[in-house]
């Protein structure tokens, strides 16, 4: 456990609930981030653009991240091309189906204690723990 | 233009948080998710403050008739817990233990434009639209059979 960070997680925790509250008290959303991202893609639709400029938002403040703090984006070398290419696809087909990833589920749906949100989280824990144990520990 | 304004304000602070928090790093989240190795237990620690000052500002939040700048809340209304909701959570996961990229944080570390990230988050956009299409002709050839 000598990688544990509970300072910056409690902190960066708490940034993530504040900016998620403020979509919900300004603009009435729920931040979820595949929800957001894939309603801009089904064309056309009445509420594009705000859509669209938090999403904007969100690269802005990752380009803030790599001009003060670029070991936050760095990624580890020895996984290969493929399994990100089909990882991609398997969150992005995954997280429509189930409308929902670990900030619309598992943020927000667990603190509004929907147990449609109870449900996806637990699955999508489990089948991620699932998952490094194999690649980890079987393969 | 002002709910823009507010959204990319939000999302430029979400994204931060992410960054802080260590979400952004794939390495982080599969030492999260791999429980039986050298545990790191951070990522709780991230939900657990997230989902508590969520839960505290949502109660005070929707005591409002509406919020500051739209006309309604707009809250998720599905109840059922179905196969879709379970499938897709499914598939989400594996995706997300391959990987240890999410949809937020995968899009917070775009900028840093690591090989990986990109073809991650074109995947991600491409199964987004891969969903689109099929879910559309599936609902389509199912009415066609009534």
């Amino acid at each position: 456990m000598e990688n544990f960070t509970p300072l910056s997680a409690a902190l960066g925790g708490l940034l993530i609930g504040l900016a998620a509250a403020g979509l919900l008290l300004f603009n009435g959303r729920i931040a979820g981030i595949s929800g957001i991202l894939g309603g801009l893609l089904d064309l056309p639709r009445g509420d594009m653009s705000w859509r669209g400029a938090f999403i904007a938002g969100l690269l802005t403040g990752g380009l803030g991240l790599l001009w003060f703090y670029p070991q936050t984006l760095a990624l580890p070398s020895d996984y290969s091309f493929i399994t990100y290419a089909v990882a991609g696809l398997l969150v992005g087909y995954g997280t429509r189906l189930g409308s929902g990833c670990t900030s619309g589920h598992g943020v927000c749906g667990i603190a509004r204690l929907s147990p449609r949100s109870f449900a996806a989280v637990t699955t999508f824990m489990a089948s991620a723990i699932l998952t490094v144990f194999i690649v980890r520990h079987v393969l | 233009m002002k709910l823009s304004i507010a959204a990319f304000v939000l999302g430029i602070l979400f994204a931060v948080g992410l960054g802080i928090a260590g979400m952004t790093q794939p390495i982080k989240i599969i030492a999260f998710l791999d429980v039986t190795g050298d545990w790191d237990p951070s990522l709780l620690l991230v939900m657990a403050s997230a989902t508590l000052v969520y839960f505290l500002c949502y109660r005070w939040i929707t005591q409002r008739r509406a919020p500051l700048l739209a006309e309604k809340f707009s809250l998720p209304t599905a109840k059922q817990i179905d196969a879709r909701l379970i499938t897709g959570s499914v598939l989400f996961g594996i995706g997300w233990g391959l990987s240890g990229y999410c949809p937020g944080p995968a899009l917070a570390a775009l900028p840093g434009l690591v090989p990986n990230t990109v073809v991650f988050v074109v995947s991600m956009l491409a199964g987004m639209l891969l969903f689109k299409w099929s879910d559309a002709w599936l609902s389509a050839r199912r009415l066609e059979k009534l």
